[in-house]
């Protein structure tokens, strides 16, 4: 089956700044398609998790791997998308989805159908022509989603994008990220704090430790699609990774 | 539900207020005859989507804005300026900068001239409530988020405010140093209870802290609908009940524009 | 660990930047054709340091640099108080701010030199005018630094004042003033240094003394190692005073500062 296919290999990832260690030994895998979920307490490394796992910081053992490759930006085709929305402020939506494609160095008529096809899954059909400042928060969001998935990204790589969202267009944007997801068949691996949303999106759970970081505990999640926040089995999960993490 | 129940000696009052603003010969309307009254040592949650004009009713109890129409009293007298009988607390806390956190939060006794042993004490009794004590001489960039949201609260309490008027507080912090900080308020409430006005776009953090919900609509902001919370308190982010509250408010609330 | 580090890694750069500088210097004047006019940086410091005991004109090195650094805090203070008043009235008033600054925008872009004859005109010659000199080269930068300072100071820390009972004076004195502080004291260092440029134009008014007329009276007599001499002089003092004031700055702004 090709859902046992490893993307992404990480093992033994030590990362030390001076004498500090941040980052202590951590092995995982994500599988091909797969949605997996990392939380941890606050203040827990993340940043420095992701910083290495991307490769902006010299990781100071360790392996990270891609289709069993070491990982090279320029190689393999890795999309983020982080908290605040970079979009490009004096680019059109259209311009902003493009952009990114223009980049791989694609032909037009390859950029005009995906950026087409991009813009109607998100349903910023009738704002291609707007600019940033034009559009609200949840539009934005939406732009900045979209010219992920333009690339067709064989990693999406995302730190809680919607830490600054209220919950009902969370709920909304999360929504049609699973579906994006289950359309696209991207492996995703999506970083955040609130653990509602982890076991609301996830497939599986990456529970992180204060720092030196390591990996506490990994959970399944198994729950069927559409989730429902107020079930006994949803709640069951998330009380279970609250209490591994609880510092409050 | 257009209209609540008038209360008997309420200790905020808001009547037929109006709220309008001009710019560039453009007029904005944004707080649309509004009538509300909270009770003594009521914890009140003002909950809406977006930017639906909450900050705005912060700003017109606390006199920081006038009403373009309608009257609001506190403590039955009406509100015309600022004043120290209502203590603020921001989302981007507004600390001086310069002050160290004994500074700020024996600040508002310093203006009135309390003098220095008294409000020392005072302060200090503040700083130690919401958990400060060891960084009384911190600067606030030396603070992480949550401390800096605790020194606003201990600030806006040393002052002896009749009310408390929150905006959303919490907005910045991550979900769970969020947790901990309704957590802390909730006990620190109990404690020296106020009548409170809380504005929040995160209907859990609503649920979670209030007595009595006000939903607001989209912009130009009304209310909507009234719950009374009557959970025990304190209360459990995931008990069937809050959860049920969460979404029956959630499913009722304007779509963010 | 890592801090001290980048300390010690900072001045080691000054003093090789500096070193270098001078050892171009010498070579420069030992081996090019520049060196038939202009003398190198030893005979420089040679002369510098005789003046420690004999005196140039009047005074040795000591007694000019009293008289002119003496000029320039008599200036240099006066143009500070005055200009952080006239800068923080601009910055909180719109009346102010409409009236004083276009006559400023006006008046600021004129060099202190092209004063000296009125200066004069009206001062006469002793050190009033001097001191006014200095004044004029100093004022305009204190003032709008505290003008952008005051200006800046966030709105909502004002409402929160007044939500707190804070009186308008109070908040002038514990709100305005605090907050424009890291901007005054920039542009209370940048005056510094203007301020001692001035000196040579200051001192061009009748002086007997000071650095700036050392530079002028090795100018009058085609003494070249003398005017290096007093540049030399004035350059380390500038120095110096800078150093101080940031030092000031660090103490007095201490919350300003983002590592800890």
């Amino acid at each position: 089956m090709s859902e046992e296919k490893v993307k992404v290999k990480v093992t033994h990832l030590t990362k030390k700044f001076g004498d500090l260690l941040v980052l202590d030994d951590i092995s995982f895998n994500v599988r091909e398609g797969e949605f997996l979920c990392i939380v941890g307490p606050t203040g827990c490394g993340k940043t420095t998790f992701l910083n290495s796992l991307t490769k902006l910081y010299d990781i100071t053992a360790g392996e990270i791997l891609v289709n069993g490759e070491p990982v090279d930006l320029k190689k393999h085709n890795i999309a983020y998308i982080f908290q605040e929305y970079s979009t490009f402020p004096w680019l059109k939506v259209e311009e902003n989805i493009r952009y990114g494609l223009k980049l791989k160095k694609l032909p037009e008529d390859v950029i005009r159908e995906r950026t087409d096809e991009v813009i109607r899954m998100v349903g910023l059909e009738e704002f291609r022509n707007y600019y940033p400042d034009q559009l609200s928060a949840s539009m934005l969001q939406r732009v900045v989603i979209a010219r992920a998935f333009a690339v067709k990204p064989e990693l999406l790589i995302m730190d809680e994008p919607y830490g600054q969202l209220d919950i009902s267009l969370r709920f909304k944007l999360e929504d049609e990220l699973i579906r994006l997801w289950q359309e696209t068949k991207t492996t995703v691996i999506f970083i955040t704090h609130n653990i509602e949303e982890a076991v609301y999106l996830s497939e599986r759970i990456l529970v992180l430790t204060n720092k030196p970081t390591k990996i506490k505990k990994e959970i399944v999640n198994t729950l069927p699609r559409p989730r429902d926040v107020t079930a006994p089995d949803f709640v069951e999960i998330r009380n279970h990774v609250t209490d591994l993490i609880k510092w409050w | 539900m257009e209209q609540n129940g008038r209360i008997e000696n309420p200790m905020i009052s808001m009547k037929q207020v109006k709220k309008r603003f001009e710019s560039d010969g453009r007029v904005k309307e944004v707080v649309d005859t509004f009538n509300l009254d909270v009770k003594e040592n009521e914890f009140v949650v003002l909950f809406g989507p977006g930017q639906c004009g909450k900050t705005t009713l912060i700003n017109l109890i606390a006199g920081l804005e006038l009403p373009t129409e309608g009257e609001i009293q506190v403590d039955g007298k009406k509100v015309e300026a600022p004043g120290p009988d209502r203590g603020v607390v921001y989302q981007t806390t507004a600390l001086f900068p310069f002050c160290t956190v004994m500074g700020n939060v024996e600040f508002g006794p310093k203006s009135r001239g309390i003098d220095k042993k008294t409000r020392r004490e005072r302060a200090q009794y503040f700083i130690d409530l919401v958990g400060l004590q060891g960084f009384e001489k911190s600067f606030p960039n030396q603070l992480s988020g949550g401390m800096r949201q605790r020194v606003g609260i201990a600030r806006a309490y040393c002052n002896d405010p009749k009310v408390m008027l929150l905006d959303e507080p919490f907005g910045h912090l991550d979900a769970q140093t969020r947790y901990m900080m309704e957590e802390e308020l909730e006990k620190i409430w109990q404690k020296e209870k106020r009548t409170v006005v809380f504005v929040t776009n995160n209907i859990e953090e609503a649920v979670y802290l209030a007595d009595r919900i006000i939903l607001l609509t989209n912009c130009p902001t009304k209310i909507k609908a009234e719950y009374q919370v009557d959970l025990p308190r304190p209360r459990s982010y995931v008990d069937p009940a809050f959860l049920k509250l969460r979404q029956e408010i959630l499913d009722n609330t304007d779509e963010t524009l | 660990m890592k801090h001290m580090n980048e300390k010690m890694e900072k001045t080691l750069y000054a003093v090789l930047a500096i070193a270098s500088f001078f050892l171009a210097w010498e070579l420069l004047t030992a081996f090019t054709p520049a060196g038939e006019t202009t003398p190198g940086p030893v005979e420089v410091l040679r002369l510098l340091f005789t003046s420690f005991f004999e005196p140039i004109g009047k005074f040795t090195i000591y007694g000019h640099l009293y008289y002119s650094i003496r000029r320039v805090l008599v200036g240099y203070v006066v143009a500070t108080v005055l200009g952080i008043i006239v800068g923080i009235a601009m910055g909180t008033s719109r009346y102010a701010e409409a009236i004083i600054k276009p006559l400023f925008e006006l008046i600021r872009p004129i060099p202190p030199i092209a004063w000296i004859p009125l200066v004069i005109l009206w001062f006469g010659v002793g050190e009033l005018p001097k001191y006014t000199i200095i004044f004029i080269g100093s004022f305009t930068n204190v003032t709008l630094n505290a003008y952008t300072g005051a200006q800046r100071v966030d709105p909502q820390l004002i409402g929160c004042a007044k939500m707190l009972g804070t009186s308008d004076r109070d908040i002038f004195l514990r709100v305005i003033l605090p907050s424009s502080l890291p901007q005054i004291f920039a542009g209370m260092q940048v005056a510094l240094s203007t301020a001692w440029m001035a000196v040579l134009a200051a001192e061009m008014i009748g002086a007997q003394e000071g650095c700036g007329w050392i530079i002028l009276r090795g100018s009058d007599t085609t003494n070249i190692p003398l005017v290096l001499v007093g540049m030399v002089v004035i350059g380390v003092v500038g120095l110096l005073l800078a150093t101080i004031m940031r030092i000031a700055e660090r103490r007095l702004c201490a919350w300003n500062r983002m590592d800890v």
